[in-house]
C-alpha cells in the first residue's frame, strides 16, 4: 500500500473511467441509483482532485509511467501545479453540473451519465496527460462523449449544430494528426519534454519544416478553443445543446487554452532556438479579434443561451489575449481569469435552463412574456451572474480583468488591449442589461401565466454565484497559487528533468 | 516510390477537402474518409519506407523498420473508422429530422 499516493496523478483519469463504464453496464436501471452512482463518481473525483493538488503545491512535478515503461519509450502522465489546478476547476465544474443535471434535463437520453463521465474522463486525460500522441486520443475521447451530449434530447436545430460541430471537429483532428506525424518524422518523438528537448537541438534544415508543423498544431487548438477566426462554430452548438450538457461544455474550450499554453511554454519556449516564440505574436492579435467579435454576437443575440455561447467565446478570447502578452503577470492573470470566467459561464447556461423552465412556451428568447413568479430571485441571480462575467466590481471577473490589463502595461500592445477590453466590456453590459430588462421587467399581459420554478433547483446556480465571490474574497492565495504554477510553467527546465529522469518502479518481487 | 507515395496522400487529401467543402451531407462524409486514409497512410509512411528489414534492434543489423508509426496508425484508424460510423449515423439522423440532406437544413 506504500505505492499508493503514486497514483494520484491517474486517479482523475481512473475514476469517470470505472464508474463511466459501470454506467453503461447499468443502462436499463432505475433512474435514482444511476443518478447515484455518477454523484459518488463525480464526489471521489473532486476528493482525487485536491488530494492531486495537495501533493503539487510545493512545486513537485509526479510523473506517472504508464505500464512502468520510462519515458520517452512509455506513455507518461504528468501532473504539475497548472494541470492539477485545471483538473481540480473540471471536478468543481462537475459536481455543479451533475447536481443540475439530476434535477430532471438528464431524462432525456438514456446514456446522459455515462456520456457525463467520458467527458470528465477525457477532460482530465487531456489535462494530464505528458504525450502529443495521448493528448489527440484524449481529445477524441472528450469529442465523441461531448457529440453524444450535445445531441442528447431531439430536436432539428440539434441535429443541424450537431452536424456541423462533429464535421468541423473531425476536420480538426485530421489536421492534428498531420501535425503529430510531420513532428514524429522529423524529430522521433511525441514525448513532449522530449520534443522539448529535440526542438531546442534543431538542425537548420529542419526548422521550415517543425515550424509549419507547430502552427498546424496551433491550428487545432484554437479551433478547440474558439480563438478567431475558428469560432464561428461554438455559438451554434452551445446554444442548441441542453444548458446542463451546456454546463459542462463551458470549460471545453479551456482545454484548447491550456493546450496552446503548454506547447507554447514546453515546446516553443525561451530556450527553443530559432522557433522560440513562435505562437505568442498571433495569440495576442487574434485574441482580441475574437473578444470583439464575441462583443458583435452578444449585441445581436434574440436569445439567452446564444448570448452566453457568445460570452464564452469572449472569455476565450480574454484569456488567449493574457497568454499572448506574455510574462508571468500576465499568464497567471491568464490563468486565475480561466479558472472563475468556466464556473461563472457555466452558472449563466444552468441559469438560462431555469429562466426557461419558468417561462414555458417563451423559453428563453428575448422578448417581453409571462410576469415571473420569482423575478426577484431569478433576476438577482442574473445580475449576480452578468456582474461577474462583464468584469464589473465587486465579482469575480473585475479582478481577473484588472490582472489582465495591469499585466499589460509597459507593452507595446497595452493601448490596444486596454481600450479594446475596456470598450467590449461596455457593450456587454449594455446587452446584459437590455436582456436582464426584457426578461424580468416587461410583461406581456397576454401571455399567460408562469409556473413558479422549485426553489430547490437553483441551489447549484447560486452556489457557483458565491464561488465567484468566494473568488474574490480568497483573490489573494488563488492568484498566489496561478502565479506559481506560471513560474513553473516558464521554467520548463524541471518539468523536462523530472519525466525523463523518472526510473520505472521496482516490481513487487524485486525488493 | 517516395515521390509516387507523396503524391498519393496530396491527391487523397486535396479530393478530401474538396469534397467537405461541398454543400450535402454525403460527399461531405465521403471527404471525411478521404481525408482520414491520407492521414493514415501519412502517418504510416512517417516511419519511413523501408523494405527487407526487421521490425526489431537486432546487435548486427544497423537499419530497422520502426514499429511506432504502425502502432499510431492503428489507433488513427480505429478512431477514424468510429467517428465515420458516427458522422454518418448523424448525417441520416439530420436528414430526417430536417427533411433534406443540405449541410444547413434548408435547400437554398
Amino acid at each position: 500500500m506504500s505505492t499508493l499516493p503514486a497514483h494520484a496523478v491517474i486517479a482523475p483519469v481512473l475514476i469517470p473511467l470505472l464508474t463511466g463504464t459501470l454506467l453503461v453496464l447499468l443502462r436499463g436501471s432505475a433512474t435514482p441509483l444511476r443518478r447515484t452512482i455518477s454523484m459518488l463518481g463525480v464526489q471521489a473525483l473532486l476528493g482525487a482532485s485536491f488530494w492531486l493538488l495537495l501533493q503539487v503545491q510545493s512545486g513537485e512535478v509526479l510523473v506517472y509511467q504508464l505500464g512502468n515503461w520510462p519515458a520517452p519509450f512509455g506513455i507518461v502522465l504528468v501532473a504539475d501545479r497548472l494541470a492539477a489546478g485545471m483538473v481540480m476547476l473540471t471536478a468543481v465544474l462537475a459536481l455543479f453540473a451533475m447536481m443540475h443535471a439530476i434535477q430532471g434535463s438528464d431524462r432525456r437520453g438514456r446514456q446522459y451519465h455515462a456520456l457525463f463521465q467520458f467527458q470528465l474522463l477525457g477532460l482530465n486525460g487531456a489535462f494530464l496527460t505528458g504525450d502529443l500522441f495521448n493528448l489527440f486520443v484524449f481529445f477524441e475521447i472528450l469529442l465523441i462523449a461531448s457529440y453524444g451530449l450535445l445531441l442528447h434530447g431531439v430536436g432539428a436545430a440539434r441535429s443541424r449544430a450537431g452536424l456541423h460541430y462533429v464535421i468541423i471537429n473531425l476536420v480538426g483532428s485530421s489536421l492534428f494528426l498531420f501535425a503529430v506525424g510531420t513532428l514524429y518524422g522529423l524529430l522521433g518523438t511525441l514525448n513532449m519534454a522530449d520534443l522539448s528537448v529535440r526542438v531546442a537541438a534543431l538542425g537548420t534544415a529542419d526548422v521550415g519544416l517543425v515550424r509549419a508543423a507547430a502552427l498546424l498544431l496551433f491550428l487545432v487548438f484554437a479551433l478547440k478553443a474558439a480563438l478567431a477566426p475558428l469560432h464561428l462554430w461554438l455559438p451554434g452548438a452551445y446554444s442548441a445543446a441542453g444548458p446542463a450538457s451546456a454546463a459542462i461544455f463551458a470549460i471545453m474550450t479551456k482545454v484548447g487554452a491550456y493546450a496552446i499554453l503548454r506547447i507554447e511554454t514546453l515546446i516553443f519556449g525561451t530556450e527553443s532556438g530559432p522557433l522560440e516564440g513562435l505562437i505568442e505574436p498571433w495569440l495576442l492579435v487574434l485574441g482580441l479579434i475574437t473578444i470583439a467579435l464575441g462583443t458583435i454576437g452578444v449585441l445581436a443575440s434574440r436569445r439567452l443561451a446564444v448570448l452566453i455561447s457568445h460570452l464564452v467565446v469572449i472569455s476565450a478570447g480574454t484569456i488567449l489575449t493574457a497568454f499572448g502578452i506574455g510574462g508571468s503577470a500576465a499568464l497567471s492573470a491568464g490563468i486565475y481569469y480561466t479558472f472563475q470566467s468556466t464556473l461563472v459561464a457555466a452558472a449563466l447556461f444552468m441559469l438560462t435552463e431555469n429562466v426557461a423552465r419558468t417561462r414555458g412556451g417563451y423559453t428563453d428568447e428575448l422578448r417581453a412574456g409571462p410576469m415571473l413568479p420569482a423575478a426577484n430571485v431569478l433576476g438577482g441571480l442574473f445580475l449576480v451572474l452578468a456582474l461577474a462575467v462583464a468584469g464589473l466590481p465587486p465579482l469575480s471577473g473585475f479582478v481577473g480583468k484588472v490582472l489582465i490589463l495591469e499585466s499589460s502595461l509597459g507593452t507595446v500592445s497595452a493601448p490596444w488591449v486596454i481600450s479594446i477590453v475596456l470598450v467590449t466590456s461596455l457593450f456587454t453590459v449594455m446587452a446584459l442589461a437590455r436582456a436582464g430588462s426584457t426578461l424580468f421587467f416587461k410583461t406581456d399581459t397576454h401571455a399567460g401565466e408562469a409556473t413558479l420554478p422549485n426553489a430547490a433547483y437553483l441551489v447549484p446556480v447560486s452556489a457557483l454565484a458565491l464561488i465567484s465571490l468566494l473568488f474574490v474574497i480568497y483573490a489573494q492565495p488563488i492568484y498566489r497559487f496561478a502565479a506559481a504554477a506560471s513560474e513553473q510553467i516558464l521554467q520548463p527546465d524541471a518539468y523536462i528533468e523530472t519525466v525523463l529522469s523518472a526510473k520505472p518502479l521496482p516490481r513487487a518481487g524485486d525488493h | 516510390m517516395e515521390g509516387l507515395i507523396a503524391a498519393i496522400i496530396g491527391l487523397l487529401t486535396a479530393c478530401g477537402i474538396y469534397l467537405v467543402l461541398r454543400a450535402r451531407t454525403f460527399p461531405v462524409v465521403m471527404g471525411l474518409t478521404l481525408l482520414s486514409y491520407a492521414v493514415n497512410l501519412f502517418l504510416f509512411v512517417m516511419g519511413r519506407l523501408n523494405i527487407g528489414v526487421p521490425a526489431i534492434i537486432e546487435p548486427d543489423r544497423a537499419q530497422y523498420a520502426d514499429p511506432l508509426p504502425q502502432a499510431l496508425v492503428l489507433t488513427a484508424i480505429v478512431i477514424g473508422f468510429g467517428m465515420t460510423a458516427f458522422v454518418v449515423v448523424l448525417a441520416l439522423r439530420a436528414r430526417a429530422d430536417l427533411g433534406n440532406d443540405h449541410v444547413d437544413g434548408k435547400d437554398p
